[in-house]
């Protein structure tokens, strides 16, 4: 259980903001600014934290849709960045992606079994004579019946799109999946479905995970481990359990009683955040959480928290944790 | 016109039962743009003319008659016969047969070469962008119709036999003209390929052919089809100028601009108009139906063009 599939170490990814007559880099924007985690095989790991805190860019980091500005990332032990084009291609079915909106990640003029099918072709996983049973078997998999082999995206509702999505990385036999907010673009029922689809998939399959989401219920779902970001750092990561029942920093706190609990009898503490995320151009100083803090001292402002480990494989960036 | 009402009701019956995809919707937006239609009804009837028609003529090209030269339209010659008496008529199908010919080729080769060089430079954009793009704008701003002559003088010097002078035409009018669909589909590519579902290929690792071929190619090809069918108006014109000035296709081979050309001097211009009206006529005609083709064709594939 505790065999790593993927070591992210010390990973920055910043964006330029480039101006002036020149296009000179005036400035970046860390979306990943230094995060180290790992996730082990066959488990599967949320990320949490509200819109624009990177959660997106981590997982397109680890697949290497971006390339990184800084430090590390290790798929069964080798660095992704580091290989060659053409190896890292022959790489590319082992880890796969599953986007957040169903509508824009699937081309529009291409058929949906040969959206599904196609990618074996070109990896050489399957010759063209079986290509359309093995495509039709992954669909029926994923909950889409044969007859939607030949018709197009535009066909479909948003939830069977999101179905051909992952049948299209599932027929590769990937060891890795990186699901970006899978179901946020769906509706409450669809979601339903497809977060089971997921789970039966990762049981079946022994996948591996990592679940990124702003949705907390979602991931206690779905999730064995947890981390939170925010501002492009991890804050907490922690089993889910231990998450759940203890969480340290302040900003997990808020999240946490952010989730709605359908049952207007109950009543509870609402942490509510004032202001807004500061912009990850120019981060504050010391605790980047700092401007929002309700339990903010002096000392948060000057001094940036350490990422240690407080025992029992809870991590948490907070001086008061 | 009946039957045309006829078949627009069964359109529009079958496109309300079946879910629009992009081609059924753009095909529905073309049949109901009258002046579109008629475009296409000319140009049908004009090809049928030019390859069908020859076929009931009962005489046969470069059938010399010095006996019946210079007559004017009559029963025997509906348009009357030019200077070494052969019928008009027939030799102006049959140098529409040149004159389409040469331009739907010459258009072809365009279009291949300038959607091809046009992806790769949006697709890998640096270098190779650079290197394409300069190439585009060097030969944009090369002044055609002079390059065209030059080069027409130079198939006369070397003395290029009449017939195969013909595909060189189509050569050199198709290779000067790949320059604005290179830039249209280089634009087209740039802003696809940011596309979430480009991102997907590259996290399915397919092969640069494939992206570009099967996942960026189908998403361009309504402006490849606008863009070709108002070039291939275009390379008519290019041809019968170059053949009027006697340096595209030569004679004995008719073309409708050497046909014109027949009627260079004042006497046979103002006495013999039945010389250079028809095939003046064919191919404003030709010309005006394709622009009005292709005008409808971009309102029906390119809805957000129309209210610009």
């Amino acid at each position: 259980m505790s065999e790593a599939l993927v070591q992210v170490e010390n990973l920055k990814k910043y964006f330029p903001i480039t101006g002036g007559v020149f296009q000179r880099t005036i400035g970046n924007v860390k979306a990943v600014d230094g995060i180290s985690f790992q996730i082990n095989r066959g488990e599967s790991f949320g990320l949490v934290g509200e819109s624009g805190c990177g959660k997106s860019t981590i997982g397109r980091t680890l697949l290497r849709l971006n390339d990184k500005t800084d430090g590390k990332v290790l798929f069964n032990g080798r660095d992704i960045h580091a290989l060659p084009k053409e190896k890292m291609r022959e790489l590319r079915p082992k880890m796969q992606i599953v986007f957040q909106d169903p509508f824009s990640s699937l081309n529009p003029r291409i058929k949906v079994g040969e959206a599904i099918g196609e990618a074996l072709l070109d990896h050489n996983l399957c010759d063209r004579k079986h290509l359309k049973d093995r495509v039709i078997e992954t669909m029926q998999i994923c909950g889409l019946a044969s007859y939607h082999y030949d018709r197009f995206p535009h066909e479909f509702s948003g939830g069977q799109r999101q179905r051909i999505g992952i049948a299209r990385a599932l027929i590769m036999n990937p060891e890795f999946i990186v699901a970006d907010e899978p179901v946020s673009a769906l509706d409450v029922s669809i979601q339903a479905q497809i977060i089971n689809l997921l789970s039966d998939l990762q049981r079946e399959k022994q996948l591996t995970y990592l679940f990124i989401s702003h949705d907390l219920s979602v991931v206690e779902h779905l999730c064995n481990r947890v981390g939170v970001m925010y501002l492009g750092s991890m804050v907490e990561m922690a089993s889910k359990k231990e998450l759940f029942s203890n969480p340290l920093h302040p900003y997990t706190k808020a999240l946490m009683s952010a989730i709605p609990i359908p049952d207007p009898t109950i009543k509870r503490d609402r942490v509510v955040l004032q202001g807004d995320i500061p912009s990850p151009a120019n981060p504050p100083s010391g605790c980047k959480f700092h401007t929002r803090c309700p339990i903010a001292s002096e000392r948060c402002k000057q001094e940036a928290p350490a990422y240690r480990d407080v025992g029992n494989q809870h991590f948490v960036a907070c001086h008061f944790a | 016109m009946s039957v045309e009402v006829a078949s627009l009701e069964k359109n529009t019956k079958v496109s309300v039962k079946q879910p629009d995809s992009p081609w059924r919707a753009a095909l529905r937006r073309f049949t109901r743009n009258r002046l579109a239609l008629m475009g296409l009804i000319i140009l049908i009837f004009m090809f049928l003319i030019c390859f069908i028609g020859p076929l009931f003529s009962p005489y046969v090209l470069n059938d010399y008659d010095l006996e019946v030269k210079n007559l004017a339209p009559n029963a025997a010659h509906w348009l009357g016969t030019d200077k070494l008496g052969r019928d008009i008529l027939l030799r102006m199908m049959l140098a529409g047969r040149i004159s389409l010919t040469v331009g739907l080729i010459a258009t072809g080769i365009s279009v291949v070469i300038g959607a091809t060089l046009g992806a790769l430079a949006g697709y890998y954009r640096k270098g190779v962008d650079t290197f394409i793009m300069r190439t585009a704008d060097i030969f944009m701003s090369l002044p055609g119709l002079p390059i065209l002559i030059i080069l027409g003088a130079i198939l006369s010097d070397l003395k290029v036999d009449a017939s195969d002078r013909i595909y060189f035409l189509m050569l050199i009018i198709g290779v000067l003209g790949w320059t604005g669909l290179a830039r249209l589909v280089r634009g087209q590519i740039l802003t696809l390929r940011e596309m979430e579902f480009m991102q997907a290929t590259d996290a399915l690792g397919l092969r640069d052919r494939r992206k570009i071929f099967r996942h960026l190619m189908p998403n361009v090809i309504p402006i490849i089809i606008v863009s070709a069918t108002l070039g291939v108006a275009g390379a008519i014109l290019y041809e019968s100028a170059l053949s009027y000035l006697g340096i595209g296709v030569v004679p004995p081979i008719p073309s409708w601009g050497n046909m014109i050309s027949a009627a260079n001097n004042m006497i046979d211009f103002r006495k013999r108009p039945w010389l250079w009206i028809p095939p003046g006529l064919c191919i404003l005609i030709t010309v005006t139906a394709i622009n009005l083709i292709g005008d409808g064709l971009r309102d029906a594939l390119d809805p957000k063009m129309k209210n610009r």
